[in-house]
Formats: structure tokens, sequence, C-alpha cells
């Protein structure tokens, strides 16, 4: 959401794919390239993009940079910061700069790791060069229904336990699998109460050997339904429910608030709980999607946004989920950054220290700031020197 | 997503409707990068979600001008958005709502309206169709080549099946496929006439109605499908099995009929019946085994390209694919088999340079692997590939044809 006074930068044009290279396994990429279109290009090469948000469809690189957007696999390939090797960017005086370079590591301080993930706030992104990865051998995903939430959490535990580190491992409740499962088809298990998604990725020995050891500890916490990808077509069909999951909350409830926090893995079963009593005491229905390997979690609240005392008490329920993810040791933010929505939750996160740090680093890149005024870093009102920043800064 | 009526609205079904439709959109925008238009122009406004919110907009203010007209009128209504909406938005519906309302809320000039009314006019009687095209036909050689390109060569249609089959089924017999790729329709129902099904016209019937209905002449598409309904009824009530289409883009509009009719005291329940009978030639075949029918299935590799209208309305993105592998032809390889050819019904009259950029592509699209010709499921896709194509484009039910394989 805009300032109300901002002008709008929309680089959704800059979509040419500059080079790719081969050799090098790079990409290097105008701003509005949308993620999956860096994939489809590098596919020709045998190679791919690791980052896949589940926007990726409609993304832009440039977006993912500014948000250091993950996806499901970023489990093991990392997320954005982990997978670009060059940003150039043009500062708020309209200098190009470039961040980063040809190599893994570059001279002084690492500024390129500062911007990615800095909500557009320090400077516009005009190029990016990502890392092209080889794509596997082999991959396929192992699906299983629980009937508690608890036993798919633990044996989410178990899985890394076993020193396996899945592509990709993610988790699904009720609610979204009937939601995902309406759109895709994709044959999930409609009664159960959680679905995990396993990914695994490799040469055919590896995959197999790891496949059988999932499956093993699955059926020992009690998996209700067990299914193996066959074919990379079956194994995009699984994928496809859970890439959907979030708009097709859309088919049960007219709105929905999309949370997301990280939380410590130990503790889904407990944050779980937890969501679905505030769920009773805020009389709305929340659906959970869960980047279980990492611990990035997604409540969806469904509100109906015609009737304004339902949006309040999303907004509430949406606060008190966030406070909770702080209290058991984890972030207000996985992926989809701060923006102005949790600007209410930064003091819980951060120390006055940290968010002072934040501001001067703001300052330091643009000092009037101009760009997205008023998101990401919020305005202490207990703070005599935070009051003394230009209004421009804030909302109200 | 909530749509606040404007109190203007407040006794209109139809806003209403429109506003129930749009909360399904949570705007998320995976529906974007599958928009034939959006990829042209890079402009929301030219997106599924953008036209939801120009719309919204016009259902909250009362009021619309030139500009949301301008982005409608760009939609091919090709509902590719639909496929892709995780969220189940219903935006074809939606799209012809809206497009009635802008005929009220922003009337478009004399000129125009004059020459779409002639264009809905004319299209919608295939008798009509059929004098201009056999005009166009017996002076073709004297035309530029551009022009000439614009009118198909008549074609032979051979003859139809004499014997009377155990099962009987009514065909739609269309307005510009009657005309201008009669074959189409004879092919059909020679190959019907093989697996003991004896295919019937009903003479009275005509356009399905999605001309008039699709730019926003509802009561005029009303009243085709009504005449189709009295037309069929008769030989529904003798025990006709289905009505078969042969032209996805009419069959998608036949199964809608209940759908759109449904307010119709008189007509609610035949419709509801006449939708429930209506199937595509592929349904009927796609369960037949066709390695029995003596045909020529050593043609070269076909390219496939599967109408908006029967991926996107009818759901079957795969079905002629299927029929044509089972039937022992060798396809193509094709790639971004969901975007629009650009032909969509009255689209590549209207919105020509538009179409012919979106036809330019799809050729590319189809030609990856060298086929040896193309394949269509729909007349208004066959015709406008055919008129740039290098290699034939025909209806697929051809390559099943054996009349077809004997030279006639
Ligand atoms: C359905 C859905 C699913 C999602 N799934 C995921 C997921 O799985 N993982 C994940 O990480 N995120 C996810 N997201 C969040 C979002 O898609 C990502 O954060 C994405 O990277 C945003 O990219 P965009 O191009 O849409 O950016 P926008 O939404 O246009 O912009 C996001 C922010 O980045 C800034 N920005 C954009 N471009 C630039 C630029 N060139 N230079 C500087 N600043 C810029 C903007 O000012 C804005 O503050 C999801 C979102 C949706 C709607
Ligand atoms: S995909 Fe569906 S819900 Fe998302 S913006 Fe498009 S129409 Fe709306
Ligand atoms: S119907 Fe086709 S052209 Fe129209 S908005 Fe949907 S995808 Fe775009």
């Amino acid at each position: 959401m805009p300032h109300p006074e901002s002008v709008l930068l929309g680089l959704s044009k800059l979509n040419n794919i500059l080079e790719v290279d081969p050799k090098a396994r790079t990409a290097r990429l105008q701003p509005g390239v949308t993620n999956l279109a860096i994939s489809e290009a590098a596919a020709a090469h045998g190679l791919y993009y690791g980052p896949d948000p589940s926007s990726q469809i409609a993304c832009s690189i440039g977006g993912n940079v500014a948000e250091n957007s993950g996806g499901v696999h970023c489990l093991k390939y990392g997320l954005t910061v982990h997978n670009l090797l060059c940003v150039e960017m043009l500062t708020v005086e309209g200098e190009r700069t470039t961040l980063g370079g040809g190599g893994l590591d570059s001279p002084g301080y690492d500024l390129m790791a500062l911007v990615t993930g800095s909500e557009g706030l320090l400077g516009i992104v005009t190029e990016v060069t990502v890392k092209l990865l080889p794509c596997p051998e082999v991959a396929r995903v192992v699906m299983a229904g629980f009937d508690s939430v608890r036993a798919a959490g633990d044996a989410v535990g178990a899985v890394i336990a076993a020193g396996i580190i899945p592509a990709g491992l993610e988790m699904m409740d009720a609610l979204a699998i009937q939601a995902a499962e309406d759109f895709a088809q994709a044959g999930y298990p409609k009664e159960a109460q959680a679905l995990l998604l396993c990914e695994l990725d490799g040469t055919a020995e590896e995959v197999d050997q790891h496949v059988e050891a999932v499956t093993n500890i699955f059926n020992q916490h009690g998996a209700s339904s067990l299914r193996v990808s066959s074919d990379d077509a079956e194994r995009a069909l699984l994928w496809k429910g859970r890439k959907s999951a979030f708009p097709a909350i859309g088919r049960l409830s007219a709105d929905y608030y999309c949370m997301d926090g990280t939380i410590p893995r130990s503790q889904v079963s407990h944050v779980l709980e937890e969501i679905s009593k505030l769920s009773a005491k805020y009389q709305l229905r929340c659906a959970n999607v869960f980047h279980a390997g990492d611990g990035n979690l997604h409540p969806l609240i469904m509100f109906d946004s015609g009737d304004p005392q339902q949006l309040a008490r999303a907004e509430r329920f949406g606060a008190d989920i966030l406070e909770l993810s702080v209290a058991v040791g984890g972030c207000i933010t996985g992926e989809h950054g701060v923006g102005l929505e949790k600007l209410n939750q930064m003091p819980s996160q951060f120390s006055e220290a940290e968010l002072h740090q934040f501001e001067d680093i703001k300052h330091a890149f643009d000092p009037a700031l101009t760009l997205n005024p008023g998101k990401g870093i919020p305005i202490l009102k207990r703070c005599q020197e935070y009051r003394a920043l230009p209004r421009r800064h804030s909302h109200d | 997503m909530h749509v606040e009526l404007h109190p203007r609205y407040s006794d209109n079904t139809e806003a209403k409707r429109a506003g129930e439709l749009i909360s399904a959109c949570v705007h998320c925008g995976l529906c974007l990068a599958t928009c034939p238009t959006y990829l042209d122009t890079g402009d929301e406004r030219d997106s599924p979600r953008g036209r939801i919110y120009l719309l919204k907009q016009l259902l909250e203010e009362g009021e619309a001008g030139a500009v949301t007209r301008t982005h409608l009128d760009r939609c091919l209504s090709c509902r590719s958005c639909e496929t892709a909406c995780p969220s189940g938005m219903q935006y074809g519906k939606l799209a012809d709502i809206g497009r009635g309302m802008l005929n009220i809320e922003a009337p478009r000039g004399p000129v125009e309206r004059l020459f779409r009314f002639s264009l809905r006019q004319t299209l919608s009687r295939p008798a009509l169709v059929a004098a201009l095209l056999r005009t166009g036909q017996l002076f073709r050689p004297l035309l530029p080549p551009r022009l000439k390109r614009k009118i198909p060569l008549r074609q032979t249609p051979g003859a139809m099946p004499v014997s009377t089959q155990p099962r009987t089924m009514l065909a739609l017999s269309g307005c510009v496929q009657s005309a201008a790729t009669p074959l189409t329709h004879a092919a059909a129902a020679r190959v019907l006439d093989r697996l003991g099904i004896s295919l019937k016209i009903a003479s009275e019937a005509g356009c399905c109605g999605a001309v008039n209905y699709h730019l926003g002449a509802h009561s005029d598409g009303l009243d085709n499908m009504r005449r189709n309904i009295d037309a069929w009824w008769p030989m529904i009530e003798a025990g006709a099995e289905a009505i078969i289409s042969s032209a996805t883009g009419c069959g998608s509009t036949l199964v809608e009929y209940g759908d759109l009719l449904q307010h119709d005291s008189v007509y609610a329940a035949k419709a509801k019946r006449v939708s429930a009978l209506c199937r595509d030639i592929a349904d009927v075949l796609v369960d037949e085994d066709l390695t029995l029918l003596n045909i020529e299935r050593d043609i070269g590799r076909v390219a496939v390209h599967t109408p908006c209208s029967q991926q996107h309305a009818l759901k079957q993105p795969d079905i002629v694919n299927t029929i044509l592998r089972r039937a022992g032809f060798t396809l193509a390889k094709t790639r971004d088999d969901h975007l629009c050819c650009g032909s969509a019904g009255t689209y590549s009259i209207l919105q020509r340079s538009r179409s012919e950029r979106l036809r330019q592509r799809k050729l590319e699209a189809l030609q990856v692997d060298n086929p040896a010709l193309i394949v269509s499921a729909n007349v208004g896709c066959q015709l406008h590939l055919d008129e740039e194509s290098k290699i034939p484009v025909k209806h697929w039910i051809e390559l099943l044809d054996p009349l077809t394989h004997q030279g006639h």
C-alpha cells in the first residue's frame, strides 16, 4: 500500500532477460523479470533459479531482492540473498551503483546483503545477477496425511534429526488442505488434520535412499496416508496445491489476512494449538500453511471486509499471533517483510537501540526519507529523537 | 474482496450478481501472467485483476467512462485467468455483466454502435454469412493478397451418411462454421455414423447466441438461445441423446444456457436440460476405440491448438491430444498452450492489430517442433490461424474422417 501522496514506480515492463551464461551458471536480469521466467529461460541449459516463492508466476526479481524472498525450496537452496551475485541499484540521488560482483565475495562491506530484504527503503534495484543451479538428476515428493498436527510436527523434527535435508518440507492444516485440493485436484487426503509434502532431490540412488528413510519416518509417526510422486508431472501437481494455498483460501472466505511469522520448529504444535484458541476467541476461522523445514508459519485468518467488526477482530487476531511468535523465540516476519502492516510489532521484536540503528542506515542511504515513505521502520512515539524525524516518514 | 454497491444499483440484480462474483477475488495477482492482453501491454488495467478493479469501481461509484470500456473491450474473454485463479473467480460471467452495464453507463458513439450492430446482425445469421462468403469466394481471385487471405477457400463437404443408426444425436450447425467450414460437420457425421450414431440437424436452429451475448447485447443473445431450444425440443423429446457441437466456442455457450436463462420462468427448465445434453464432439469420441477407423495416420507431426473455449470454459485441455494420440497420430511439441490465438469471436475484427500480434505468437508457439499441419477444435481459431499460417490448419475431426483421406 503506497503512501497516499507518493508517486508509484512500476518496473514490470523492464522484463528482459539480459543474459544467461550456462558456463558461469548465472543470469543477468532486468528488475521486472518474473521469478518463474528465470527458471524457464535457464531450463534450456539444464539449470534453474533456486528461490521459488509461491507467487513465482507473478512476482519480480526486483521485488524478490527487496523482500529477500524464500520459497518451498529455500530449506536446501537458501533465500534470495544466498542466490545473488550482483545488484545494480539507483540511489535516491539518481546515482547508479553496483553492489556485489562476479565472484562470491567482493571487497569492502557486504552492502548487497544489506540491500537484500530492505523493502525498497534504500534504493531502486535496476539489474540483478543471480546464480543458477543445475537441475537435479531426480526429484520426488513424498506426501503424507496425519490425524493430528502434533504428529506431523514431530515427523518434521524426526526428518531433520535424521540428517536429511529435503529440498522442501511443507505442512498444511485441515482447512488449507481442503481449499488447496478444491482448486488443484491433486489428490490431497481431505480427511487428514495435517499434510506434509517432502521433496527429495539429488542422484537416483541418493533420492531412493532418502525416500525410503522419509517414508519410514512418516509411517513411524502414524501417517494415515502416503504417496510418492512417480514422475515430474505428478510432483508438479502435488506442489500446485501447496503453491496456490493462499489464494485458494478465497474459496472458503471473502477475504483472508495472511500472516507471516517464524518460530522455532520445536514450537509448532504449541503455536498451532494457541492459534486455534485465538480462533475461538475472535470467532474467525484460521487456516495454516507452514514452511515446516525452516519454521516459517503462515496463518491465514478468514474474515469478511464488508463487516468492519470482523476486520478489526482479524487485525487483533493477527497481532496476537505475531506477539506469540516473538514470545516463543521466533520473529514477526519470515519472508513477507514489515511494510506498514507490522510496524506496531517492530518494538516487540527489536530494542530501541536496534531500531535506532535501522533508522541510521535508512538515513545513510536516503536522508530525506523519500523511498517507500512510512514503511519498514516504526516511528517510536515514546522516543524524542524519532518524533523529531520529518513527518513525511509517517502515515498519519 | 468486498464491494460496497452504489445506492443507484441497490435494486439492480445484475450489479448485485457482479458484486457477489467479485467477492471471490483475493487480488493475489497469480492470474496476470496467464493473461494474453497483460502480456501484450504490461498495463495492470489490461489484466484480469485490473479489470476486476475497474468493474468494482463502476459498482461502487455508480459510473464509469471510456477508459473502463477500452480495457474491457481489449479483454478476449478467453478465460485463461479462470483456469489460473486458485480462488475460483468466475471472471467470464463478470465480464459479460460488466459489458452489458457499460453499454448503458458508457455508451459508444453512433458510428461504433452501428458497426457493432451490423456485425451482430450479420454473424448471428447463418444464411447471411453464407451469402456474403459465397460472394467473397466468387471474387476471391480478383482480390489483393491481404484481402484474399481473409476469405477461406470453398470446402467440399462430401457425401453425408444416408443410413439410419440406432442412436441419434442432434448437431448445432453454427453460423460461421456451416458457411465457411462445412467439412467439419460432414466429417463429424461420417465418423459418428461409423460408430452407430446418426447426427441430425434441426433446421430452425441457428446461432448459439454467443456473438450477441458476448458483445453485451444480452436480450438478443437470449432470444437466439430460446429459438434454439424451441427448435431442438421436439427432437429431444423424441429421444436424441445429446446435442453435439463441433465448434468449442459455440459448445461453451450451450453449456451455459441453463445458467443464463435461469430466471426465465418459461425456459429455465428446458435450458437446463439442453445444457445437460450438450457435448463437444471430442467428448463423444474420447471413449471410443478409434484404432479401427480406416484412416491415414502417417501424415507427419500434428500440432494441436486447443481453443480457449475448450481448455478454460469446457475445462478439457487435453482431450483432443488424447484422442489423436490414441487414434495413432504423432503429435508435435508446442508451447504456451494456455495463450489465446487472438481469434476470440469478433475480437479479430474489433481489435485487429492486437489480435494479429497474438496470432503471430501463437503460430510460432505451435511450430517449434516443425509440424506438418495444425489442428483446432473451433472454427474461429481455425480460420484465423489459417489466414497467416504457412502450413494447413484443419479441424481435428477431419483427420478421423475416412472420406477426407480418400481425396474428397
Ligand atoms: C499468493 C502469494 C504467495 C506468496 N508466496 C511467497 C513465498 O512463498 N515466499 C516469499 O518469500 N514470499 C511470498 N509472497 C510475497 C511476495 O510475493 C514476495 O515478497 C515477492 O518477492 C514480491 O515481489 P513483487 O515483484 O510482487 O514485489 P512488489 O509487491 O511489487 O513489491 C514488494 C516491495 O518491494 C519493493 N520493490 C519492488 N521492486 C523493487 C525494486 N526493483 N527495487 C527496490 N524495491 C523494490 C516495493 O517497493 C515493495 O515495498 C507471496 C505473495 C503472494 C501474493
Ligand atoms: S488469480 Fe483470482 S484471486 Fe488472484 S487476482 Fe486473479 S482473479 Fe483475483
Ligand atoms: S479473459 Fe483472457 S484476456 Fe480477459 S482478463 Fe481473462 S485472461 Fe485476460
